[in-house]
């Protein structure tokens, strides 16, 4: 007697396994709760008892003081996002050029390389903050004709140069990613080496780094507050003068509460974008 | 010179860094012929191959086709080169972002300046030809290796060469496909157009080959037609080599 062959779409999983299967599903959900559920009890516990809380308490975490100060802070944010909105556009752009510039090999050309690297080197080596506050008190100081004085110009510019430097590094190391087998097949095709990277190695390189990106990105965002130490009221600034009118820190957290509440979906979506792309190239397989 | 090399490589010599790969090399390709390439790796095919069509550059030597388009002078017209000499590689390299249509009209679009329109009629035409035509809106990841491959044909062909190299284009494939890749090849060498092909697929290179080199530590050993070759090799090394894959 021949063997029953099944049919190609036929899938068959044994009822008695499946069964199991959900049953431990069902009882590893419950212990997880569980676990969580006591993991907070233990945490609120800890804390609320110790000597300090309710000092700690008053001062940081003042219903009255938050909903008196949080309009004031969301308000002051907007320049805060309004920095991270001009600031993103031009370090992708900048990132994007001094990676480029960093790759060409003609000779004529070495004088932008060596702009491009050193721009990087010192760029990325000095600390964000320092830079801000040489550009925002050095650079009105000269009093350029033209130049302009204000402090968020060059607050923003300082953020611009001192990213621009990271990014330029990400999109490098993305071009990096790309397999020569790629510039080769480019190449033998006629395809000018211009040509080569504007349609082959670039669109790959910019998919491969977009989650590292996103990362900078939500870094970014924090870091509009360092422009605070210039003196313009963003949110960081304007909790400040909150808090030092009222000798109560409620303000700060309130500030805080704002930074997360727009990191935490970029961050989701960074992560949700690293896992796509990490199947993407597992399905790609062969460079 | 004689009057039927179409290709002409005389005493190419090619090392990387210290280690020599090509050590004088000399090869005559007659017109719409095959020649097929045999020899262990690192025999050096691969690289004459890539010299060929300038994707590395000679140490010594020159490589001429028609005994006007110099391959391997110094200030060579790469983009004149690579257009009348197609190269096919082992591993494919699709561009994975791009749709195979894309992959095919890239060339036509940017290197010849044909209009979008034109690229794509004749880029599916080409498809039609070799079957592909329902894979022309899809990415690379979703062909199989031997469409792959195929695809990677139709992408050097839309470039209307002369001449066409195929870079052991079936030895990254299951068993089962290479067959299909084979019958690409088959077609176009049964179109006229001019084939150097390196393989260790030896029936396939006995039916096809006008011409069969064996290489050995970057000198051709022993030439001939497929039937001297193969049947009856002259040098010891030739037949031992053929005695090893057979």
């Amino acid at each position: 007697m021949n063997t029953p062959v099944p049919g190609a779409d036929t899938v068959f999983v044994d009822p008695l396994r499946q069964e199991r299967l959900r049953k431990k599903a069902r009882r590893d959900a419950l212990i997880g709760i569980a676990s969580l559920l006591g993991f907070v009890v233990v945490i609120v516990l800890l804390v609320g008892r110790s000597s300090g809380w309710e000092a700690v308490q008053k001062t940081f975490f003042d219903g009255d003081q938050f909903v008196e100060s949080f309009p004031g802070l969301l308000q002051a944010f907007w320049l805060n996002v309004r920095i991270f909105l001009i600031a993103e556009p031009l370090i992708l752009i900048i990132g994007l050029l001094v990676a480029l510039a960093r790759t060409i090999k003609s000779p004529i050309f070495l004088p932008i390389r060596v702009v491009a690297t050193l721009y990087v080197d010192i760029f990325r080596g000095v600390p964000t903050i320092l830079i801000i506050f040489l550009l925002g008190f050095g650079m009105p100081a000269l009093q350029l004709p033209g130049v302009p004085s204000d402090a968020i110009f060059w607050g923003t510019a300082a953020l611009v140069l001192s990213y621009g430097a990271y990014v330029a590094e990400v999109f490098r190391a993305g071009i990096g990613s790309v397999h020569s087998s790629q510039t080769m097949a480019a190449r033998s095709l006629g395809l000018s080496s211009f040509q080569t990277n504007r349609f082959v190695v670039l669109p790959q390189a910019v998919r491969n780094v977009t989650p590292p990106l996103l990362n900078d990105f939500i870094s970014l965002q924090k870091d509009t507050a360092l422009v605070a130490v210039l003196g313009p009221i963003e949110v960081l600034r304007r909790a400040q003068i909150d808090t030092s009118s009222n000798f109560n820190y409620t303000p700060y957290v309130g500030a805080a509460l704002i930074f997360i509440a727009l990191t935490i979906p970029m961050t989701r979506f960074a992560d949700w974008m690293a896992v796509r792309s990490a199947r993407k190239r597992q399905a790609g397989g062969v460079a | 010179m004689s009057p039927e090399s179409f290709i002409k490589v005389d005493q190419v010599w090619k090392s990387f860094d210290t280690h020599p790969v090509l050590r004088g090399i000399n090869l005559s390709v007659a017109a719409h012929s095959a020649t097929v390439l045999i020899g262990a790796s690192g025999s050096g095919k691969s690289t004459l191959l890539r010299c060929m069509n300038a994707l590395e550059t000679v140490d010594a030597g020159n490589i001429v086709v028609n005994s006007e388009l110099d391959v391997t002078a110094f200030n060579a017209d790469l983009d004149a080169i690579r257009r009348r000499i197609g190269i096919v590689f082992q591993s494919y390299n699709l561009f994975p972002h791009m749709k195979v249509l894309e992959n095919i009209t890239l060339g036509p679009t940017r290197v010849l300046k044909k209009s979008k329109k034109e690229s794509v009629e004749a880029a599916m035409q080409l498809l039609t030809r070799f079957g592909l035509e329902d894979k022309a809106h899809d990415y690379p990841d979703r062909l199989s290796g031997g469409q792959s491959q195929r695809v990677a044909i139709v992408r050097a062909l839309a470039m209307e060469p002369e001449i066409m190299l195929f870079d052991e284009i079936t030895s990254a494939l299951d068993p089962m496909l290479v067959g299909e890749v084979l019958d690409t090849v088959r077609e176009l060498r049964e179109g006229g157009l001019t084939i150097v092909m390196a393989t260790h697929e030896m029936s396939f290179a006995k039916e096809i080959a006008d011409q069969v080199c064996f290489l050995r530590d970057g000198i051709v050993w022993e030439s001939g037609t497929a039937e001297q070759v193969f049947e009856s090799p002259k040098r010891a090394e030739t037949q031992n080599f053929l005695q090893r894959v057979n």
